[in-house]
């Protein structure tokens, strides 16, 4: 069996499965009562909403790692030059730092907005994020707060990431109660989300899709506008089957549910869930209601994802719409790996063949 | 090193070393210290390999055979090679990602080192952890998260005290991850304890992006540890490294406790390959660096002027390495990667067996195998293994 899957896959087709990317990225079309619109990719809509932050909120301030130069990825490009350096600032390596210096600036009255540059890093500063900012609420009956805070950081596979370029550290928030967590799936979601986020009376934490930052272009309107945070996008409506995921592979399930209505006949809708926390219950109990079936697809490992939690939810909420056990389709529970990404990552294929599973249950 | 002696050349010259400045310390290393011949030619062709394999790492990332993220020491040879000079071969060593040469150094063959780089099967630990992550028996990798290998290499000095080892662990960072509050944890425990660690920062001027003095209140590296002493260090004269660390493991061994040292160098290259490293420094600054300060360059020219070596001699060596670092190149490009069962070896102890989709339904096995040597052994390879 070794051996049968070494010669399926040799030498030369794992450099070349390395280099292809694994999603074909699928635009979406903004409310057109925004208005006009500008050709944008991702890293140019974050920085339009940051620089719209910057103009309208004077307490608001940038800073992160890198970031004056306009930051590894260019989302803080000319910020510093506009705003000045009190506002858009580079901090020292130190995430536990960062955090806390911003969750102290937002108790303090100033909207902050903190960048970690790699999701990857985001542990060090998880005690200040988990212990800090999410209980300041509660465990002062509502005397302080921190929720003028957002921090942004960067998620996901990116193809040649391995172990700590690549990670989706979401699921690792979403157990921590007082804290929001937001996940764009291109351009004009990013700049209203963030935006919002930004607004938002509590701490949130908004991750972008590394791998989208240049490949997702999109018409983004050129004025300010936010999207609810709580409410998840029926991207593509449908009624066989219901399939969930948030952003770089929900453009993986978008491209299963075109292969699956144009070769198996199947009718899938696809949500993008957004906002994983809160997220919006009503939108996908209403869905598995009318398809009877649910598949949740994330690249984080499987054991204790955020598909976890939705299954849980759902099979509670719709025991009895449900044709079939709930499906996920997610990383394995192994470190995000160095070479084996093609096959850790769940793939079209992987999703397609549970699509295919569920369906004929 | 197959080199031969010729009659006009002596077998030993006395250098002086470049100043130290120290930190709550009386006596520095030595200035006037003694170097043979077989060190010289040792050296110079450790550090002729490190900059080459590092040139040929960079155009294998420029062919995309190396992937992800990569970060070159060229420059910086002379804080390895140096270090190396007056370790022992028990002493233990870590470091973050800048790692490549201290590979080399501490045991791994410039096949494996760039083999790992290229993910493949004869890499260092089989290709499964890449330019980042790469040991070696007293080498304890290879760190992706800056910070945090600065308290493990306090454990592991702790842990050779412990068994009553005349030992020490260098656990090396740079001028960026200086700034992490775990190295400020780290240092109080190593004072407190007397643990023999000896905490290296190579300040190269730049965190990423970032110039030193633009993420430090205080660039003066080696006087950070406060009630650690430290010595500064001129790290492009790699005698003067060897001396400095020879001081180091003198004293910590001598029940000291741990020492803090700066070795102030610069990197000709980028923070990586993804950087240019001309956004936040003038082309002029690197061109300047490369003509007047190169580690390689400067070494040759004091060894040959002390009639330590010849030009003739220094010219082979040159043939001989880039001969080793093409054929390890050449053999990157040809080698397999581990098969798809390693996804799942080596996670825990005992990894129990995972059902694990092929790349088609009817591909799906019951993975056999708990750690990657045990995969390899079934190819007909030999498992990666520590020398003594």
């Amino acid at each position: 069996m070794a051996l049968l899957l070494r010669k399926l896959c040799p030498t030369g087709n794992v450099a070349s499965l390395r280099a292809s990317s694994h999603f074909v990225f699928s635009p979406s079309k903004a409310d057109p009562s925004l208005g006009e619109t500008t050709k944008l990719n991702l890293y140019q809509s974050i920085n339009n909403a940051m620089h719209t932050a910057l103009e309208t909120d004077p307490t608001a301030c940038v800073f992160g790692e890198d970031i004056a130069f306009g930051g590894v990825f260019r989302c803080s490009l000319g910020l510093q030059d506009k705003f000045g350096k009190d506002r858009v600032f580079n901090t020292p390596l130190c995430e536990q730092g960062i955090a806390g210096f911003a969750i102290g600036l937002a108790a303090a009255g100033s909207t902050a907005i903190a960048e970690i540059q790699f999701g990857d890093y985001i542990f060090p500063a998880y005690d200040q994020i988990v212990n800090e900012a999410a209980k300041y609420r509660y465990r002062s009956g509502g005397q302080f707060n921190s929720g003028k805070l957002t921090i942004r950081a960067t998620w996901g596979a990116v193809g040649h990431g391995a172990l700590y370029h690549s990670q989706s550290p979401e699921a690792n928030f979403t157990h921590t109660p007082g804290l929001k967590v937001v996940i764009p799936r291109g351009p004009i979601q990013a700049k209203g989300l963030l935006l919002a986020c930004i607004e938002d009376p509590d701490p949130c934490i908004f991750f972008e899709p590394k791998v989208l930052y240049r490949a997702a272009v999109e018409d983004v309107p050129v004025g300010k506008y936010t999207l609810p945070i709580g409410k998840a996008e029926i991207v593509k409506p449908g009624k066989d089957a219901t399939l969930l995921a948030w952003g770089t592979q929900l453009h993986v399930v978008l491209e299963v549910a075109n292969i699956a209505k144009e070769k198996l006949g199947i009718d899938a809708e696809v949500i993008d869930l957004q906002s994983i926390a809160p997220w919006d219950v009503d939108t996908v109990a209403n869905s598995v209601v009318k398809t009877g079936r649910l598949l949740v697809s994330h690249e984080a490992p499987l054991t204790s994802g955020f598909a976890a939690e939705v299954a849980a939810t759902i099979q509670r909420e719709c025991f009895l719409n449900l044709e079939a056990p709930i499906a996920r389709v997610c990383g394995w529970d192994t470190p995000f790996p160095h070479v084996f990404e093609p096959v850790y990552l769940p793939t079209k294929w992987r999703v397609l063949d549970q699509l295919k599973q569920l369906v004929e249950f | 090193m197959g080199v031969r002696s010729l009659s006009s050349t002596v077998n030993e010259a006395t250098f002086q070393t470049r100043p130290y400045k120290l930190h709550k310390l009386d006596t520095p290393p030595k200035s006037e210290v003694v170097v043979t011949r077989d060190d010289a030619i040792h050296y110079y062709r450790e550090m002729q390999v490190i900059r080459r394999l590092e040139t040929a790492a960079g155009n294998l990332y420029k062919e995309k055979i190396v992937r992800g993220f990569c970060h070159l020491y060229t420059g910086q040879e002379a804080c390895a090679v140096g270090m190396h000079a007056a370790m022992d071969k028990d002493d233990g060593l870590i470091t973050s990602y800048r790692c490549h040469g201290w590979t080399y150094l501490l045991g791994s063959t410039v096949v494996e080192v760039i083999s790992e780089l290229s993910g493949k099967i004869s890499g260092n630990v089989y290709g499964k952890g890449g330019s980042m992550h790469m040991y070696e028996r007293t080498f304890f990798g290879g760190n992706g998260i800056v910070g945090a290998q600065q308290a493990l290499g306090a454990g592991v000095a702790f842990a050779h005290k412990y068994n009553g080892k005349k030992n020490v662990c260098f656990t090396l960072y740079g001028d960026g991850a200086a700034n992490q509050g775990q190295l400020f944890e780290c240092t109080n425990m190593a004072k407190l304890w007397n643990v023999p660690v000896i905490f290296v920062c190579e300040n190269n001027g730049y965190g990423m992006g970032t110039a030193a003095n633009r993420a430090s209140a205080d660039t003066n590296y080696y006087t950070r540890g406060d009630f650690v002493p430290g010595i500064w260090v001129d790290a492009m004269d790699v005698i003067s490294v060897r001396e400095a660390v020879q001081y180091c493991r003198d004293y910590a061994n001598a029940g000291k406790g741990p020492l803090m040292l700066e070795l102030a160098t610069y990197r000709f290259v980028g923070h990586s390959m993804s950087d240019p490293g001309t956004g936040y420094r003038t082309r002029e600054e690197v061109q300047e660096a490369r003509k007047t300060r190169d580690p390689i360059h400067g070494f040759k020219d004091k060894i040959i002027a002390a009639n330590l070596v010849t030009e003739a001699e220094l010219k082979d060596i040159d043939k001989s390495v880039r001969k080793e670092v093409d054929d390890a190149v050449m053999h990157a490009h040809q080698d397999g990667v581990l098969p798809w069962e390693g996804l799942y070896t080596d996670l825990y102890h005992n990894t129990p067996p995972q059902f694990i989709r092929g790349c088609i339904t009817e591909e799906s096995i019951v993975q056999p195998y708990t750690n990657s040597s045990e995969l390899v052994k079934k190819l007909g390879l030999k498992p990666k293994t520590y020398s003594a």
